[in-house]
């Protein structure tokens, strides 16, 4: 903002306020920062180094990588559960709100606002109210119990991948749409419209037009939703249940790592917490900019 | 909602081509309302005439539908309508089947017996104490979290906006603990607080402490909000930090001219103007609160929270899935969910009148 243009005027003369400024901003990044460097050099020491040393310190006789060979042997398959369904949920949940943004922001009837509000307000309906109903649902439709499970010599215990696939698709559909209908809102209707008075249908209007300028949402969209998934325990905890369930996803097993008899592995448990973040880290770091976007909106 | 009646006549509209395929004629011949007026009009005139002719309007109903609901409304039907379904069947249809097995005294591995309602699972939530305490907790949580992530990421992104070097850089950072997973930064906090981690060291050196951040009841509740801030804060402040570069600049300098001081000036001028980002912001954040579920239970690994910090979220879990008290969890939920109604309900009128949706 130009409150503060001094200093460029000024060259490099030392401005008291601007000094000020950057101090705050330093302690900020020490806030912020200090949990996860304090959980990186813990995750490297052995835990009598742990209880032994400074916590922010790293210790060169306390050194391990023990920690993380631990961590990555007991989420690994817990890490590849999640990407089992965090993929294909997003990429659903991501298509079906980009498809239901369209029908309700660019085509033209009325009532569109009226099934919006129910796509907003399922964005913030607290979980806990439809947890009994949904174990039900799937307890009822009994997906563990086919037959393909055994044909293809699976762990039926799968059958809470499918579960947890549907159910974060559902569920992720009313922010994804929200996300794609604040982009579309700025779409140009004198395109659409035209394409539209040269005979487009609705349908191909969409797969020709709105699609391709969908890219830079799909973008944030797919970045933000698979964060979501990623990160969720709730939805594991009760289809899934058991950390020891061949299918328990990442942070299932994460949030019962450490609590051992003898009292808590804090090494283990920060490698452990690396590792499970260690796919939304990337992401982040990579996409930050998308990430961002979809978080303001 | 009127949406489910033109729902059904549209599946009636889909059996019906399924089954004769003499669509035009049969639609028109079974729908009274269609035959007469309003489809003859606009088949023939309006529809071809507006479309330049290339589509056909071909029945009597879809006739009517699209005159009444705007000439779109079958056509992006499947867009919309499949995503409106699946979130219709999870969301609403969940909340409604909950509300059903909160009546009923279902526990246990038994099936619920929906031939006998009553209101006992309320009565028992509301008079015991343990409710009532998570209640209580819930709220102090709700408003506590989202004041302090308020207010801390205005101030945030009030230092941001200063045009300062690397501001890509300090967002990154301020932003990074807001992709992690409560599951994950729940560990980072447990060892922050423990008896040899950073806190605890630290007020060590000036001779204080040790305090026990998670196992004195009277703050652990505090403690949490001091861990789900550090987490959100970089959310409030990307919010502001768009809301801020929306506001003119000559807000700022006619503040400037009349020689108001920094503080001053943003009280005065830019903080009224931060409105509508405040209430959106708030609403996401009290809404997050109540997903503090997955802190909590990471924090131990189980379905207790630690004294003091028991909230309705994590109470209900425990009763349904920990104790198969499936009606009292699923009526504690209901509880939840107008809490949290009361506070989506205003908003969602606010955002609508405001025509923001």
């Amino acid at each position: 903002m130009s409150t503060v243009d001094e200093t460029a005027e000024e060259g490099f003369a030392i401005n008291p306020a601007r000094v000020g400024v950057y101090l705050t901003l330093g302690a900020l990044v020490v806030f912020f920062l200090a949990p996860i460097e304090t959980g990186v050099v813990t995750s490297l020491k052995t835990p009598d180094a742990v209880s032994t040393t400074s916590p922010l310190v790293p210790s060169v006789e306390g050194f391990t990588l023990d920690n993380y060979a631990t961590a990555v042997s007991e989420l690994l398959p817990g890490m590849v559960n999640s990407l089992l369904y965090a993929v294909p949920a997003t990429i659903l949940s991501a298509l079906l709100g980009s498809f239901a943004a369209y029908g309700l922001t660019l085509t033209d009837w009325r009532g569109q606002i009226g099934v919006l509000l129910l796509f907003v307000a399922g964005i913030f309906i607290p979980y806990q109210a439809v947890l009994v109903p949904l174990t039900q649902f799937f307890t009822v439709l009994g997906l563990s119990d086919l037959a393909i499970w055994s044909l293809l010599g699976i762990d039926n215990a799968y059958s809470g991948i499918v579960e947890l696939i549907v159910t974060h698709t559902a569920y992720g559909i009313p922010i994804c749409t929200i996300l794609f209908r604040s982009y579309y809102k700025g779409v140009s209707e004198e395109m659409l419209e035209s394409a539209r008075l040269d005979g487009a249908t609705v349908r191909r209007a969409y797969r020709r037009i709105v699609f391709p300028l969908s890219t830079p949402m799909f973008a944030v969209v797919l970045i933000y939703q698979f964060t979501q998934v990623w990160n969720d325990l709730l939805f594991a905890l009760v289809l899934v249940q058991a950390e020891s369930s061949a299918a328990a996803p990442v942070t299932l097993i994460l949030a019962g790592l450490g609590a051992s008899q003898s009292g808590t592995i804090f090494g283990l448990r920060m490698a452990g917490a690396f590792v499970a973040a260690l796919p939304t880290l990337a992401v982040y770091v990579l996409f930050g900019e998308e990430f961002a976007k979809g978080v303001a909106t | 909602m009127a949406t489910f009646s033109y729902v059904r006549k549209l599946l009636e509209r889909v059996a019906r081509t399924a089954s004769g395929g003499t669509d035009g004629a049969e639609t028109a011949a079974t729908d009274d309302d269609a035959v007469s007026d309003e489809a003859v009009a606009t088949d023939g005139g309006d529809t071809v005439a507006t479309d330049g002719g290339v589509r056909q309007s071909d029945g009597g109903l879809r006739g009517t539908l699209e005159d009444r609901l705007g000439e779109d409304f079958l056509e992006s039907a499947p867009f919309w309508l499949p995503p409106f379904l699946l979130v219709g069947l999870f969301v609403y249809g969940a909340v409604i089947w909950n509300a059903a097995i909160s009546l009923t005294d279902y526990e246990g591995f038994v099936d619920p017996d929906y031939g006998n309602l009553d209101f006992d699972m309320y009565v028992q939530a509301l008079t015991s104490s343990q409710v009532i305490d998570a209640g209580v907790n819930t709220l102090v949580l709700m408003i506590g979290f989202t004041v302090v992530a308020l207010a801390f990421g205005l101030l945030i992104a009030i230092v941001v906006d200063r045009n300062i070097r690397f501001e890509n850089t300090f967002r990154t950072i301020y932003l990074l603990p807001m992709s992690l997973s409560f599951v994950v930064t729940a560990q980072f906090w447990l060892w922050m607080y423990d008896y040899d981690g950073v806190l605890n060291n630290s007020l060590g050196l000036f001779g204080l402490g040790p305090i026990e951040f998670i196992g004195n009841q009277e703050i652990v509740l505090a403690s949490v909000v001091f861990a789900l801030v550090w987490q959100y804060s970089g959310y409030t402040m990307v919010v502001y930090l768009a809301a801020l570069r929306a506001i003119p600049t000559e807000h700022f300098e006619a503040a400037r001219v009349d020689g108001a001081s920094v503080v001053k000036m943003y009280w005065r001028v830019i903080v009224p103007q931060l409105k509508s980002a405040t209430v959106s912001a708030s609403v996401v954040l009290m809404v997050f609160s109540l997903k503090a579920f997955d802190f909590l239970f990471a924090l131990v690994g189980g379905y207790r929270p630690p004294n003091g910090a028991d909230i309705l979220a994590t109470k209900m879990v425990r009763e349904a899935f920990q104790n198969q008290n499936w009606a009292y969890g699923s009526a504690i939920a209901i509880l939840l969910f107008l809490m949290a109604l009361s506070v989506i309900g205003p908003y969602l009128y606010y955002e609508y009148t405001n025509d923001n949706l």
